[in-house]
Order: C-alpha cells, then structure tokens, then sequence
C-alpha cells in the first residue's frame, strides 16, 4: 500500500463551502449485480442525519458533513489525518428507480442500494391533427 | 521527512496546528524526494491535556468487537480487522478502493497509563481512546530543604 492510498484525498473539483472545512473524496467500493449497483462508501464522522445522496438524471452526489473532529479542552498535538466534510459525483450508466433506492450509515460506512430500472419502453407519441 | 520529534513539540503547545500544517506542506513538496514518506494505517491524531491523552483514528465500517486495543508499558496496539461484501458468482467489484483486511499499529506513548481507567469508544467510524497518565508515573516535587 503506497502513502496515497492512505491518505485521504482532497476534493478540489468541489465549490468552496462557506465554512472553512477541506473537502474530501470518499473512498468506495462499487458492485454490480443483476438487479442493482451497490456503492460503499467511507465517510469516517458522518451519521444518517448528516449525509445526503442525490440523484439528478443519471448523475448521483453523495456529500456529508462532519463536526470539526475535535476533542473537548484537548490540545491536538500531533496529527496524521485531517477532518472534513466528504463528496463525490458519480455518472450512472444504468437506468436506475430512483423509487427504489436504500441507503444506509454505519460507523461511518453509507451503503446504498441502486436497483436498475426495467428497460424503458419506448414512448408513442400521439400526434393531433391541427 | 522533516517530521519532528512529537513530544518535543509540546513545548510550543499554542502554535502545534500551524507548525504541522507547514510540516504538511513542506512534506508535500518534497513528497518525491528520497525515502518514501510512508504513513501507518490508520493514521492517528493525538490530543492532550494536563496528564492525559486522548488518541482518534478514523476506521470506519467496522463491529466494535472486531478491534482490539492494548497497553503494554508504554506501547498502545490498536489492530483489527474487517471484511468486504460477499459477492456470488458472476458479480463483480467495478471499484474497490477502501482498504480492507487487517490491521496493526503501535503507538509509542510519552508515559506510563493507568490500564484500568483507559476509555474506548467507537463512534460514526471514529474510534477515541483516552489514556490517563499512572499516578506513580508523575512527576513528583521535591522539597529543598534549608
């Protein structure tokens, strides 16, 4: 394992926030099975209240906030890793039913469920005579 | 590289954040340079106050009973260990970039802890350990005697 796989990596593709906190890209996991596309992300600080997944068309956001990592009356004094907010955009080949997705979080860990969508069927339009 | 000594940066306790925010910089400029500034995993950041020390790492994902921590003299063992998803026959993994499987890694502490009073909890993938200095490890006064 080399150093940049260790360390978190900054995302400096994502618009600054307001709040003076670095933005990280989560790292992920993705499978695919037959029905669905499942994504695990690391998001060491996030809970259910304070992580987000978007999906607008076919491209999906997963953001979180974290509190500042701090600890109460102590005095950091030697430091490897820093602390941020997280995310990251992923484009979805696959049609997805948007209905359908399931996320979850624990200890840090956001789960997400994408079941494929059955085949889009083609649209008739109906055209009126004028 | 450039890394100092932790605990002689005590010493300058109020600017430690800025010193190790240049540390970082300077450390990326170099970063191709010579020896390979490898860190340990998980990276650790280490707080403290009066006569403790509070140690967090980020290992998100895993069962509490899955990590272990020890003390022996002054070395603090976290290890652990976790697992990726099962995947049936003919699935595939698109993307793997968490890093999985087990873990160890010993932290050097700047003096003596009282074992029975060391607090462990495992919080949004955020493990915290506090480790408070033994009594007969402190520094004692002594009287100068006319």
């Amino acid at each position: 394992m080399s150093d940049k796989d260790l360390q978190k990596t900054e995302n400096i593709a994502v618009t600054e926030k307001i709040r003076n906190v670095k933005t990280f890209i989560p790292r992920v996991d993705i499978y695919e099975t037959r029905d669905a596309l499942f994504l695990i992300a690391e998001m060491p600080g996030v809970d259910e209240k304070t992580v987000d997944v978007e999906l607008e068309k076919n491209v999906l956001t997963i953001s979180g906030r974290v509190e500042d990592g701090k600890v109460k009356d102590y005095n950091l004094v030697f430091s490897e890793y820093e602390v941020g907010d997280y995310e990251r955009t992923f484009t979805l080949s696959d049609e997805i039913d948007r209905e359908k997705i399931k996320a979850t979080v624990k200890q840090g860990v956001l789960r997400l469920e994408l079941p494929k969508a059955e085949k889009v069927k083609p649209k008739k339009i109906k055209i009126n005579a004028a | 590289m450039f890394g100092p000594g932790i605990w002689r940066m005590k010493r300058f306790a109020d600017s430690v954040p800025g010193i190790i925010d240049l540390q970082r910089e300077i450390n990326r400029l170099f970063s191709n340079v010579g020896q390979s500034t490898a860190l340990d995993y998980p990276a650790i950041n280490v707080w403290e106050k009066d006569n403790s020390l509070v140690v967090t790492t980020e290992i998100p994902g895993m069962d509490a009973e899955n990590i272990n921590i020890s003390v022996t003299g002054t070395t603090l063992t976290i290890s652990g260990t976790s697992q990726p998803d099962p995947i049936k026959e003919g699935e595939t993994y698109l993307r793997q970039e968490r890093e999985l499987g087990n873990f160890q890694r010993n932290v050097q502490l700047p003096f003596q802890v009282d074992s029975k009073v060391i607090e462990a909890k495992y919080e949004k993938g955020i493990l915290k350990i506090t480790l408070p200095r033994q009594k007969e490890d402190l520094p004692k006064k002594i009287k100068i005697n006319l």
